[in-house]
């Protein structure tokens, strides 16, 4: 069978067992379609937790982004596995204990108010979108890569299997589906990673190999990579370029914003027990750690391939692999010199750096960019780093099984996550706007028909957001992680750990988070983009990073105010001191 | 007794997040340069914490703590069913 009707195959059976699962595990209550009727195994929620929190993101990106952020790239490494130990000491048992449904309850019924429980509805809303809308742009791309059918096409798929065991299953359903989705992203992130790993390295062991000596030589992968980054006028790839500030605000930023990720904390909700929440937490982090300490060997792998088997290579000779993404618009090749080899360097290729790609063709057959050569370097090659997750098994030259497998374990982390978010959403809309706040008097029923509507908008909108990509995605990523850690992490844990803080303060907290956050990296972002740079910037922390200051405005607000105001009820410090108790 | 349980489980948080701090924020990142001259098979030590070894402890710290918590747990457990009526 060729690389495509495998693909088709691979994708084919893994719809059809999501499906499957979903039919077998549907919901018969609210307690069911929110929290999973509060029986699920700390393994299995262990092993959802993961697929939930890998997204497309995670699976695709990732690995690409550290090949070329080399050692700064540790952040996203240690940002997005660190914030579980925060999430297992501070939270999840905790808000376990509270036992309710869904983040802005706590926030509710904490601070006693619903103007608390409307400002977290806003935040988790504003997140759980900007980070879906990646995901579905993710299945569309996996989509029209490997199978060749219509990126919009491919969205629609996606929507539908998402449909299916999310409005029908609820949380209960998603839950299952992604203890399967776990072990199919798994499997796809490390079958092509430790066949990489033995053609490099002759190690079996990614997370080995990625230390050891390449083979057929004496020199460890990273000084060599370390030594061919530098000739070609690169960072070395072990070491920072960025400030020690800012890469500390980043990881800061990532990992509070993980642990006050809503879609991640509800998972803990739906265990029995309050010791479940923390073996829970810590079976999450192990399946997760799987992934994200063999990325970064990936990373190693995917940049030293790459090198070697572009540079200095005639165009025409250039392998499949190439022209292939070429033809996506994922890579461009300008031929500076005119000698119709390619030749990769440091700075970007072209002005303007994404290429504008026109009709016609370049001496070579090379597709023909508008697009100026930027004199100011040599090099001649634009790289999406998207790719690099995706193009790995074939750079490696790897059989066509593990590029079909490669793509089903993509879709299934980006279906996933995506299932996870829509969830939480439809919770906040059906239980939080609704029945707690507009229309207290219907029965559970009438929740769960809502909560199943509201999870159907909240699809479509998700695919809309696929099908016309806001194009501001990549850049609002920094806004999630940034708000999740300025908001709702610092509610969340105040309300916890620090008994005398009342209604008004939370709020005024939560808000100067929400507003400095926000400035800031609208600034940056969107209104003075060519400002974004660390001259211009507060401290020298890059808007990514700036999430852990908000924290902190926060949070030194919230106390300050709630000094003025008189002290939360006594039912508060009772619920407060139950949520404590063993 | 649910002060002391409190005071016990404060203890043992303020312990682990500040290895926490220590492995990823400290070997990761502070004096991640200066542990570079240490070199361990082909990583250099500060370079593997940031990439490697942060991850690891993180893991090794969640399970010390459903460790020292479960034990916890069970030495004040008076009344409680672990089943919440909040």
């Amino acid at each position: 069978m060729d690389t495509q009707s495998l693909t088709y195959l691979f994708v084919g059976l893994s719809f059809a067992l999501y499906i499957g699962i979903a039919i077998w595990s549907r919901a018969q209550s609210t307690n069911d379609f929110y929290i999973a009727g509060k029986g699920v195994n700390p393994v299995a929620n262990g092993m959802a937790t993961a697929a939930d929190w890998m997204s497309a993101a995670s699976f695709i990106s990732m690995a690409g982004l550290i090949a070329f952020l080399g050692k700064d790239g540790s952040v996203y490494l240690m940002g997005w596995t660190g914030g579980y130990v925060l999430l297992a000491l501070l939270l999840a048992p905790y808000l376990r204990k509270f036992g309710q449904y869904t983040v802005p309850d706590f926030i509710g019924t904490r601070y006693y108010s619903n103007a608390a429980r409307l400002v977290a509805v806003i935040c988790l809303i504003f997140v759980s979108f900007t980070y879906v809308a990646g995901q579905m742009r993710g299945v569309g791309i996996v989509f029209s890569r490997f199978l060749e059918v219509d990126i919009n096409l491919g969205v629609v798929i996606g929507m539908c299997i998402v449909f299916f065991y999310a409005v029908l299953g609820g949380m209960k359903g998603i839950t299952y589906t992604q203890v399967a989705q776990y072990c199919v992203l798994i499997f796809a992130y490390l079958v092509p990673a430790i066949f990489i790993s033995i053609l490099v390295t002759g190690n079996p062991v990614p997370q080995l190999g990625f230390g050891d000596t390449l083979v057929d030589s004496s020199t460890y992968l990273l000084d060599k990579l370390d030594q061919v980054t530098t000739d070609l006028g690169f960072n070395a790839y072990t070491e920072n370029s960025k400030s020690k500030i800012d890469i500390f605000c980043i990881t800061a930023a990532l990992m509070f914003g993980t642990a006050g990720l809503p879609h991640v904390i509800v998972r803990f909700f739906t265990v029995p027990k309050v010791s479940d929440a923390r073996k829970s937490a810590g079976y999450a982090l192990i399946f997760i750690a799987i992934l994200y300490s063999t990325a970064p060997a990936v990373s190693a792998f995917a940049r030293i391939n790459f090198i070697d088997s572009v540079q200095n290579v005639e165009y025409q000779s250039s392998p499949e692999w190439f022209q292939n993404w070429e033809d996506i618009g994922l890579i461009a090749w300008k031929d500076k010199n005119e000698d119709g080899l390619i030749q990769y360097s440091a700075g970007n290729a072209l002005d303007g750096t994404k290429p504008k790609f026109v009709e016609g063709e370049g001496n070579y057959g090379e597709r023909l960019v508008s697009n100026a050569a930027n004199q100011a370097n040599n090099n001649e090659v634009y790289i999406d780093r998207d790719i690099m997750v995706l193009a790995n098994p074939e750079i490696a030259q790897l059989p066509g099984w593990v590029i079909a497998l490669v793509a089903a374990g993509a879709l299934a982390a980006a279906l996933s996550t995506a299932a996870g978010l829509l969830l939480v959403i439809s919770a906040s809309v059906s239980h939080d706007l609704l029945k707690k706040t507009f229309m207290p008097k219907i029965t559970d029923k009438q929740e769960l028909l809502y909560a199943r509507c509201s999870a159907a908008v909240a699809i479509l909108v998700a695919g809309l957001f696929g099908i016309y990509p806001p194009g501001f995605v990549a850049q609002v990523v920094a806004f999630a992680f940034g708000l999740a850690a300025s908001t709702i992490f610092p509610a969340l844990f105040l309300g916890i750990f620090y008994k005398r803080l009342n209604m008004q303060g939370a709020i005024a907290g939560m808000l100067s988070g929400l507003i400095f956050t926000s400035l800031y990296i609208i600034y940056f972002k969107f209104i003075n983009i060519e400002f974004n740079y660390a001259q211009h910037w507060f401290l020298g922390i890059s808007p990514e990073g700036i999430g852990f200051i908000g924290m902190m405005i926060n949070i030194v607000i919230a106390i300050a105010v709630s000094s003025f105001y008189s002290k939360p009820p006594e039912h508060v410090y009772e619920m407060v001191d139950n949520i404590r108790r063993p | 007794m649910h002060k002391d349980y409190w005071r016990a489980n404060l203890k043992i948080l303020i312990i682990l997040l500040s290895i926490w701090f220590l492995v990823s924020f400290g070997f990761g990142i502070i004096f991640s340069d200066s542990l570079d001259q240490y070199q361990i098979g082909g990583f250099k030590l500060g370079f593997w914490f940031a990439q490697q070894g942060s991850i690891y402890l993180f893991v090794v710290l969640i399970f010390i703590y459903v460790h020292l918590m479960n034990k916890l747990d069970k030495k004040y457990k008076d009344h409680n069913d672990e089943e919440d009526k909040y």
